[in-house]
């Protein structure tokens, strides 16, 4: 049975969690003292009928305040396939928390108040995710039942999430006008809106190519084969061999590979997990090799395809979300984490802010705490990266404070691909 | 080189009669296997001095056949610790101690017992749960023998606070899990820097349900302690669970102990851990019962959980596992 990630974002009070736990509890996925744990937690709090939204909003403050502070993952299975769910927080305050829950979705699930549209945050929301490689989107066009089912409320949905999509390369978009309340359209198809003719929740879930972010790391053009060394083995009797998960693409026994950033070259001889030998480790798979030649080989170093390896450079553009308390100005020095290798990174310079509201890059000198931006970054020791959009794994990195050691900005090799759209269709 | 990786510890890992697979499709519990043992190594790589907790659990089984996976040849680049709370069922202490051995690694058992001897903690009486002492034991462990970086296993589905939890999940230097300020995890960027005092805590069983833990136990024939399979055993039904008789449950007014075949589905403090009854004498059993259950795992068998609405939250937030 294949297995579809996927992360519900959106603003903040737009009905996330609700849906979530609808869609949980109508395919029967909660267990009876779960149902009822979440029933007596409603009636304590005084808000009526049993609060589904309860079922993944399950920290203190939380309850209290109604809203969601960070990610809950849940765990679904329906007779076609498996859900790993994130169900992400819509506050501005917490966008780093949704960036962490879609950095390994295959899909977004967008949920939008009919009543109010687009907001800004679920435009920011719908950025970070396309620029995270999502390249799918379910929307629910959520609520429904307030404005009585009007066709035109899910129109104008439509058409600002297709602009949206055509401006950042989203390749799939579908638009399902929901009721999470009263379940409409998440499990069961209904009556109330006569002339939506499309799949329900379940149903786009259930058929949504799966698997993008486990088998394909950014389902553009990929890579051939990445080992990211993480760990040396040492064998009784002599020998080392060099652990790590494949990226890019399959590696096979007599593959042709340079060593990285040095760039010296030798021969893969074998690949080997605890339980025997392989001729070729898929991508996913995490697996130690030996090298035909005795290289000086250690952890933070990259093995890869000598057909097409990636770049090597101490300076490279990219885009980041910050996530930083204070602003990031050019100048800063931090560290970054990128694969398995921990260095000094210098920010040369702050480009631009991407404006989430108009789509496009403005000039900057500095970026402010959830922007998300275009830098220049000079790192202390080499790096090989790709391209993000062709690669999810040496194409991303974090931003490390050297003092404290949050973690302070997601970064992306590379710059936004904007694609220019023209004015929507009128109507 | 193929020699090199011999027999380990009792554990065959014959080159040529493996599992060796040679397929190039990677299934759902083969991603849940690697990603686990890529998270083992970069806890190991990037922390200064981690330990494995063990409670002689499935879920800890679990870990210790992944620790296996991701160094052999070598040895563990950690020790294992148990947080013993006295209250163990013979099965399992006799279980740890044999699969410890067997894979040829360091134990070190923490005592609760020692904690409540030296005053650390109040002594709650001897029949009292120790489920939630075991906090004071496992800081003063960390901070004794300076670890860094705890691996747990822990899993997402068991609890609505879990399901909140990073993969790594950061500590402050007095234990606690600060929900409201995890540190952003993306991708498998796993950042574990801390400063010190300070801890991380490591899940590398964080996706992993509960079915999941099972069907991986049969594809890879792991032992788990007896107790997880049905037996006949003395219980006292209390709070709507079936309680094991022993020196620290005895039927109290009103109750009486009775006999029954039940296995278990947790493995903790036996004070407060319940059995569930069930006919299940195989992995195979325990599956398709797993499946068709109607009650969470924790939700059937953990009196600690029931105290509270955030029961589980509250006893993180103190520095709990």
């Amino acid at each position: 049975m294949d297995l579809l990630r996927f992360a519900a974002v959106g603003s903040v009070d737009d009905g996330k969690s609700t849906l979530i736990g609808r869609l949980l509890f109508d395919t029967r996925q909660l267990f009876d003292d779960q149902i009822e744990a979440v029933a007596a937690a409603s009636e304590r709090r005084g808000v009526g009928e049993v609060d589904l939204a309860f079922v993944t909003d399950g920290l203190r403050a939380e309850r209290e305040q109604g809203i969601t502070i960070d990610v809950a993952y849940r765990y679904a299975a329906t007779p076609r396939r498996k859900f790993i769910i994130a169900d992400c927080p819509g506050h501005v305050q917490y966008t780093r928390n949704m960036a962490t829950g879609a950095s390994t979705a295959d899909l977004a699930l967008v949920v939008v108040d009919a009543t109010a549209g687009l907001r800004e945050q679920t435009r920011r929301h719908s950025c970070i995710a396309a620029l995270l490689g999502v390249d799918q989107f379910i929307v629910c066009a959520n609520k429904m039942d307030l404005v009585g089912w009007d066709r035109g409320a899910y129109d104008k949905v439509s058409e600002e999430i297709d602009v949206l999509a055509r401006r950042l390369g989203v390749a799939s978009t579908t638009v399902i006008p929901t009721s999470a309340l009263h379940g409409d359209y998440l499990v069961e198809s209904s009556e109330a809106a006569s002339w939506y003719r499309g799949p329900t929740v379940l149903e786009a879930l259930e058929s949504a190519p799966a698997g993008r972010w486990a088998a394909v790391h950014g389902s553009h053009q990929g890579t051939a084969a990445r080992l990211p060394v993480q760990w040396v083995l040492r064998h009784p009797g002599g020998g080392r061999s060099y652990a790590g998960m494949v990226n890019g693409g399959p590696l096979r026994r007599g593959d042709r590979v340079v060593v990285l950033p040095e760039g010296r070259a030798s021969t893969v001889s074998t690949i080997e997990t605890f339980d025997g030998q392989l001729e070729e480790a898929p991508v996913g798979l995490s697996v130690s090799v030996h090298l035909a030649d005795d290289l000086d080989v250690s952890r933070g170093d990259l093995i890869a395809s000598a057909d097409d390896p990636p770049d090597v450079s101490t300076r490279f553009e990219a885009t980041v979300c910050w996530f930083g308390e204070r602003s990031l100005h050019g100048g800063d020095r931090l560290q970054i984490k990128h694969t398995t290798r921990v260095t000094p990174v210098r920010v040369d310079d702050v480009h631009a802010r991407l404006d989430v509201n108009e789509l496009h890059l403005v000039p900057v000198e500095e970026l402010r705490d959830n922007d998300i931006g275009t830098v220049t970054l000079s790192t202390a020791t080499p790096l090989a990266t790709d391209p993000y959009r062709r690669d999810r794994i040496t194409g991303s990195f974090v931003l490390v404070e050297e003092t404290t050691h949050a973690t302070v900005a997601a970064g992306m090799v590379g710059r936004p691909e904007l694609t220019d759209v023209e004015d929507p269709p009128a109507g | 080189m193929t020699s090199a990786m011999e027999t380990v510890g009792g554990e065959t890992a014959d080159m040529t009669t493996g599992r060796g697979r040679q397929s190039t499709s990677v299934d759902h519990l083969d991603l849940l296997e690697s990603h686990a043992v890529f998270i083992m190594r970069e806890v190991a790589a990037e922390s200064e001095r981690p330990v494995l907790l063990f409670s002689g659990g499935k879920d800890s089984a679990v870990l210790l056949h992944l620790a296996a996976k991701a160094f052999r040849p070598g040895g563990f680049p950690f020790p294992v610790m148990h947080i013993d709370t006295g209250h163990n069922f013979d099965e399992v202490l006799e279980y740890r101690d044999r699969r410890v051995a067997e894979l040829g690694e360091r134990l070190i058992v923490a005592r609760v017992q020692d904690s409540i001897d030296q005053g650390r903690i109040p002594d709650p009486g001897p029949n009292a749960s120790r489920n939630r002492l075991q906090t004071a034991t496992l800081l003063d462990a960390i901070s004794a023998h300076s670890f860094d970086a705890c691996i747990g296993g822990a899993r997402r589905d068991e609890d609505k606070a879990r399901a909140k939890e990073r993969v790594l999940s950061f500590r402050n230097a007095f234990g606690q899990w600060d929900p409201k300020r995890q540190r952003p995890e993306l991708w498998q960027l796993y950042q574990g820097k801390v400063q010190s005092g300070e801890h991380l805590r490591a899940f590398p069983l964080s996706d992993w349900t509960e079915l999941d833990i099972w069907q991986y136990v049969h594809r890879e024939g792991i032992e788990l302690p007896s107790i997880y399979f049905a037996h006949r055993r003395k219980v006292v039904e209390r709070d709507g669970m079936l309680l094991a008789v022993s020196e620290w449950v005895e039927p109290g007014p009103g109750e009486t102990a009775v006999e029954e075949t039940v296995r278990y589905r947790t493995v903790g403090d036996a004070t407060c851990t319940g059995a569930v009854r069930s006919e299940a004498v195989t992995v195979a059993q325990v599956i398709a019962e797993v499946a068709a259950s109607r009650i969470s795992e924790r939700g059937a068998t953990r009196a600690d959980d029931r105290f509270s609405e955030t029961a589980m939250e509250d006893r993180k937030r103190e520095g709990y596992f």
